[in-house]
Parts: C-alpha cells; sequence; structure tokens
C-alpha cells in the first residue's frame, strides 16, 4: 500500500518535541530522533551537535527496511525493538505506530531498562501525534489540497530552481 | 512520498536511480557529490562490497533552492543493480516520489536492460505505484563505448512510455545533471498537480 504524503505544521512540531524533549530528560539519554520510515528526519534532541543526522536518518530507515524484511521472511510482521550495544554509546530503536522510528542515543549515565521503560510511555504519546498528522495530511489530500506549498507555485518557479 | 516541513519550511523528495548491475547507477551520484557546493550536499554513503559493489544503497542528499520560501531537498538513492538483491530493491523503492532508469548501452547490455526494466514495474507495482503515474527518467549510459546500441534502438525497447530521455557518459559526468534536473522537474510539478 502506498504511504500519504506527510506534512508536518509547525504545532506538530511543536507537540513532537514537547514529547521529545522530556523522553530525553527522563531517560537520562544522551540524544533522541524521530524519523520517518522512509529516511526523512522529523525532530531531534538532547546533544545533537556533531552528529550527521540526515545520514542518520537514511541509515536508520534502511536499517528498518532491513529488519523488517527479515522479519517477514520468518513469518513476523515486524521487529519493533532494536537495541544496538556500543563501547560508550547504545542506541535503542523503536517503532512507533505505521510510520515512525524513535532513536534514542544512551550511554551508562542511563540503562536499557530505563530507556525501554521511559520509551514505551513517550512512544504512545508520538504515536497519537503522528497519527492525527497523517489524518490531516490524508485530508487535505483527498480534499484536492495537499495543504502543501505547491497551491501557489508556478512552472516558471520550477525552472527557475534550475536557471543556473 | 514527499515530506513536507512547514516547521523547517522544507520540501524533501525520494529520487530512486534504478538498472541492471554495473550499469553506473552509482557513478551518476559519485559525480552529482564531486561537482556540488559543500553547502548544498550532505555527505555520501554508500553501502557496498569490498569491491564496491553496491549491497543495499547509495545515498546523496542535495538541496536544489528555494520554492516560494521552501527549502526544496532532494534525496538521492540507488538501488544494488545484480538480480539478486531483488529484496533490497523493493526495499528502497518504498516512498519512491521519481524514478532514473539508468540503462547500459552496451549491445550485450540490452537484455539486462529489458530484465531490469520489468524488474522495476513490478516492484513498483507492489509498493502500489504505477510506473505509468511516477515522474519518470531515463539515462542512456555509456554513449562513449564502441559497442553502444544505435540509439533509436534502445529508444524503441525501452522508452515504451515516451519518457523525458538522456545520452550520458556518466563517468566524465555528460547527461549526469540534466538526467537529475528533468526529474526533479518532474517530481515538482507532480506535487503541484496532486495539490490542485
Amino acid at each position: 500500500m502506498m504511504d500519504t504524503q506527510l506534512v508536518m505544521y509547525d504545532e506538530d512540531y511543536r507537540k513532537i518535541l514537547a514529547v521529545i524533549n522530556r523522553l530525553v530528560r527522563d531517560a537520562n539519554a544522551k540524544a533522541l530522533f524521530v524519523v520517518e520510515k522512509n529516511g526523512q528526519l522529523i525532530a531531534e534532541a538532547g546533544e545533537v551537535a556533531g552528529i550527521d543526522t540526515t545520514s542518520l536518518a537514511s541509515l536508520t530507515a534502511g536499517s528498518i527496511a532491513a529488519t523488517g524484511g527479515l522479519a517477514k521472511i520468518i513469518g513476523e510482521e515486524e521487529f519493533p525493538v532494536h537495541f544496538h550495544q556500543g563501547v560508550r554509546d547504545n542506541l535503542h530503536v523503536t517503532l512507533v505506530g505505521k510510520r515512525i522510528i524513535l532513536v534514542v542515543v544512551f550511554d551508562d549515565r542511563s540503562s536499557l531498562g530505563l530507556v525501554r521503560l521511559r520509551v514505551k510511555k513517550a512512544g504512545n504519546e508520538l504515536a497519537r501525534i503522528v497519527e492525527e498528522m497523517l489524518k490531516k495530511s490524508a485530508a487535505g489530500f483527498a480534499a484536492g489540497r495537499a495543504g502543501s506549498p505547491f497551491d501557489e507555485i508556478t512552472d516558471d518557479d520550477i525552472d527557475n530552481l534550475f536557471s543556473d | 512520498m514527499s515530506f513536507i516541513n512547514y516547521s523547517s519550511r522544507e520540501i524533501n523528495c525520494k529520487i530512486v536511480y534504478y538498472g541492471p548491475g554495473l550499469c553506473g547507477k552509482t557513478t551518476n551520484l559519485q559525480f552529482i557529490y564531486s561537482k556540488t557546493n559543500p553547502e548544498l550536499k550532505g555527505r555520501m554513503i554508500s553501502l557496498a562490497t569490498e569491491t564496491e559493489r553496491t549491497l543495499f544503497f547509495d545515498f546523496l542528499p542535495l538541496a536544489l533552492g528555494q520554492i516560494r520560501g521552501f527549502k526544496t531537498r532532494f534525496h538521492l538513492y540507488t538501488v544494488p543493480g545484480q538480480v539478486f538483491y531483488d529484496a533490497s530493491r523493493k526495499l528502497i523503492l518504498k516512498g519512491v516520489d521519481g524514478v532514473v532508469f539508468v540503462a547500459d548501452s552496451q549491445i550485450e547490455r540490452m537484455e539486462a536492460n529489458l530484465e531490469s526494466m520489468d524488474n522495476l514495474k513490478i516492484n513498483l507495482l507492489e509498493q502500489g505505484y504505477e510506473l505509468e503515474k511516477v515522474p519518470f527518467v531515463i539515462q542512456y549510459n555509456k554513449r562513449d563505448l564502441p559497442n553502444a546500441a544505435p540509439l533509436e534502438e534502445m529508444r524503441r525497447q525501452l522508452n515504451l512510455l515516451s519518457v523525458p530521455d538522456f545520452e550520458a557518459s556518466a563517468t566524465v559526468g555528460k547527461g549526469v545533471f540534466e538526467t537529475l534536473k528533468a526529474t526533479a522537474r518532474g517530481v515538482l510539478s507532480e506535487l503541484k498537480r496532486l495539490s490542485h
């Protein structure tokens, strides 16, 4: 089934940011990323300086897609939780709803148990916010307006992008 | 599918380079990467084998400029071309906004081109897309080689939908940006069409 276009308004972004800023504190995490399953970064929180967030989002989506494919081969729908243990930093990756991936980076200031516990609660909240976002996107789409900046652009605008 | 972010005022789209093994998909991305201003591109990621064959995908994020105050960003992906990596190709097509088919012009690769084109149609359908409805561009690569098939023959066999097509020699960059621009233009025009 084809995904619907995702449109995020400022109010949606602020709601997501509120949840993940709280989660990064509650879980004693270093950093946190909300990634769309197709590899787009939606939001981030914590110590993100120096991290190539675009690459992180794309590789997270690739990794989730690959393990999702593996899951289907053995008769599972998905593997909703992934944990990667490093020497200093660890990654906890969770599927939230059908479209969103929550990535938590944490070190020995936290623990897997704490992260797992906090992610579970915040994940439900995030799933609800994203579900609303998707409904709004789909409703706009069905009504013939994707709620997009494309409502007003002209062919000239597109041509101008390539005028170099 | 595209992601429109009002908060950061960005439009993000995904373009996938498809085609048979060794046709030059990765070379296209490498050339784009080498010729793009550092501030307009992110890091290029290649998940490849030790012999530099694409194992999962290559990824290159690119900023093209602004439209009505929105930054337009394109995420370019390649698929692994070798036949046995089909499961990976399906995954990479998820959420695609535009497709480039890179054909290998060498006459002995025509069958591989046709097989890959069929495979593209099937894998798109599995994701809920019809090739006829996706912004689509064909690139005839390796035109500089002495064993290249005549252009008209390639067109007749591969461009059944009469989509924009370009001759290219990706190793020296010929036709690479023309292909990308036509695809980006197709993607943006489609988004515009959908919003009306």
